[in-house]
């Protein structure tokens, strides 16, 4: 085991290993999503009060998944960057914020979007909605960070520390609809499978999230490898591979 | 060079843990101390309790109550009860409801409170619970006489039969499908 995490350490083993795992993680992203696409807006019965609109859960429920995730991804591999000074650690939390932001964006968008018919209004300030914009405020403050300074070691630090605080944030997002009233309902979608839907609405958003998950896994692994040429280019090793293409 | 924990990482790691458990301290506090600030709306309980205040904008939150909404056919101008099972508030109200407003269901009134216990509200926003379900199960939890709050427990159950009959090819008829709207 702390063999395999040593190994982690060094970007050229990362670079060689992720390698081998990105077509595979392009590969589910692409079938899932796709699978998952045309099942939900297609073959998944209309809901009983929302008719077709409850179909933006298919795209909205895995983005704010996904928006959550990339958070606490971002503020474990802060820590340990923090701690153990593993520079890949610090590499995939910046490649992972913009696309954190994105998602938090898009999810906030989809809700506005579904609000309108079924609420009856696009934005509430309510528990679950402010929570969320304040995630996507984190998200671009910790882009914000990075870019504030000139020495990567600090921007590294600073955007490492706005994170772990910030994921303070999540279990907020998370228990808002339960602690508070609030507009937004609470929960359907749960891996547990309390199941708020019946499973032909529910299996095709299944393939959504995992198609999301697997997406932001190929994305992330192929952004960290070109970051690890960026930052290691003037190393041996990435000399040796320019070498080799030419 | 191995990742166990030496003394000087270790102390690195704990001085970062306490920083954010300091953090999540001040968050939960405050969050405490606003509660009743970051709650949406006042339940018709506490209002009937006289915690909300009279004649400013407040939001209010429950069920319509079955057979309390009464429309004039004249004009906009609807009034209903909302209720959360315990007590209810009398809503008066002008303007275009949500598509998915309708008796039985969540109901989030912004507005005012006035003397005599009701609202003149200038928003009526619908909420939406967490269940999802075809209208063919709607419309057959229904005719069995279930009420919404127990849809859930028996939608999977109905489902598995009416994918059995669809099967069996005794289908009644496909007017179920669009009744429930």
């Amino acid at each position: 085991m702390w063999a395999f995490i040593n190994k982690l350490r060094s970007p050229k083993w990362f670079y060689a290993i992720s390698a081998k795992l990105q077509p595979f993680f392009w590969v589910a992203a692409a079938g899932l999503i796709l699978t998952g696409t045309v099942w939900g807006l297609a073959f998944a019965p209309a809901d009983y009060q929302q008719g077709n609109s409850f179909r933006i859960i298919y795209v909205h429920v895995p983005a704010a998944f996904l928006a959550q995730s990339i958070f606490v991804s971002m503020a474990v591999a802060g820590l340990v960057y923090m701690v153990w000074k593993i520079k890949i650690a610090d590499m995939a939390a910046a490649m992972m914020a913009p696309l954190g932001a994105a998602m938090t964006f898009v999810s906030l968008f989809s809700g506005a979007v579904w609000g309108v018919p079924t609420w009856g209004t696009w934005w509430m300030w309510d528990a679950r909605l402010t929570s969320m914009l304040i995630l996507l405020f984190l998200y671009l403050g910790v882009i914000a960070l990075r870019g504030a300074f000139t020495s990567r070691d600090s921007a590294s630090r600073a955007a490492s520390v706005l994170a772990m605080v910030g994921v303070i944030n999540i279990p907020i997002i998370k228990y808002s609809v339960d602690w508070w009233y609030t507009l937004h309902q609470p929960a359907t979608f749960t891996i547990t499978g309390r199941a708020a839907m019946p499973m032909e609405m529910w299996a095709p958003l299944l393939i959504m999230v995992l198609g999301f998950y697997s997406f932001f896994i190929a994305l992330t692994l192929m952004r960290t490898r070109s970051e690890i040429l960026r930052r290691e280019s003037n190393k041996r090793w990435v000399r040796d591979l320019a070498g080799e293409m030419r | 060079m191995t990742l166990s924990l030496t003394p000087k990482r270790k102390q690195k790691l704990y001085v970062l843990l306490g920083l954010v458990a300091l953090a999540a301290i001040a968050v939960g506090l405050t969050l405490y101390a606003l509660r009743a600030n970051i709650n949406l709306f006042f339940s018709p309980v506490q209002i009937a309790a006289g915690e909300a205040p009279f004649e400013r904008q407040i939001r209010a939150g429950g069920m319509v109550r079955e057979g309390t909404v009464v429309r004039n056919p004249d004009s906009l101008d609807v009034e209903f009860t909302v209720t959360d099972y315990v007590d209810d508030v009398r809503v008066h109200y002008s303007g275009i409801l949500p598509d998915l407003f309708r008796e039985g269901q969540g109901v989030v009134v912004v507005g005012q409170l006035h003397q005599g216990g009701h609202i003149m509200a200038d928003q009526v926003l619908a909420r939406h619970d967490e269940n999802y379900m075809p209208p063919e199960v709607a419309q057959a939890l229904e005719e069995a006489g279930y009420k919404p709050e127990d849809f859930q427990q028996k939608a999977a159950d109905v489902a598995k039969r009416l994918e059995a009959e669809k099967a069996a090819g005794n289908r009644n008829g496909d007017g179920a499908t669009s009744s429930s709207y």
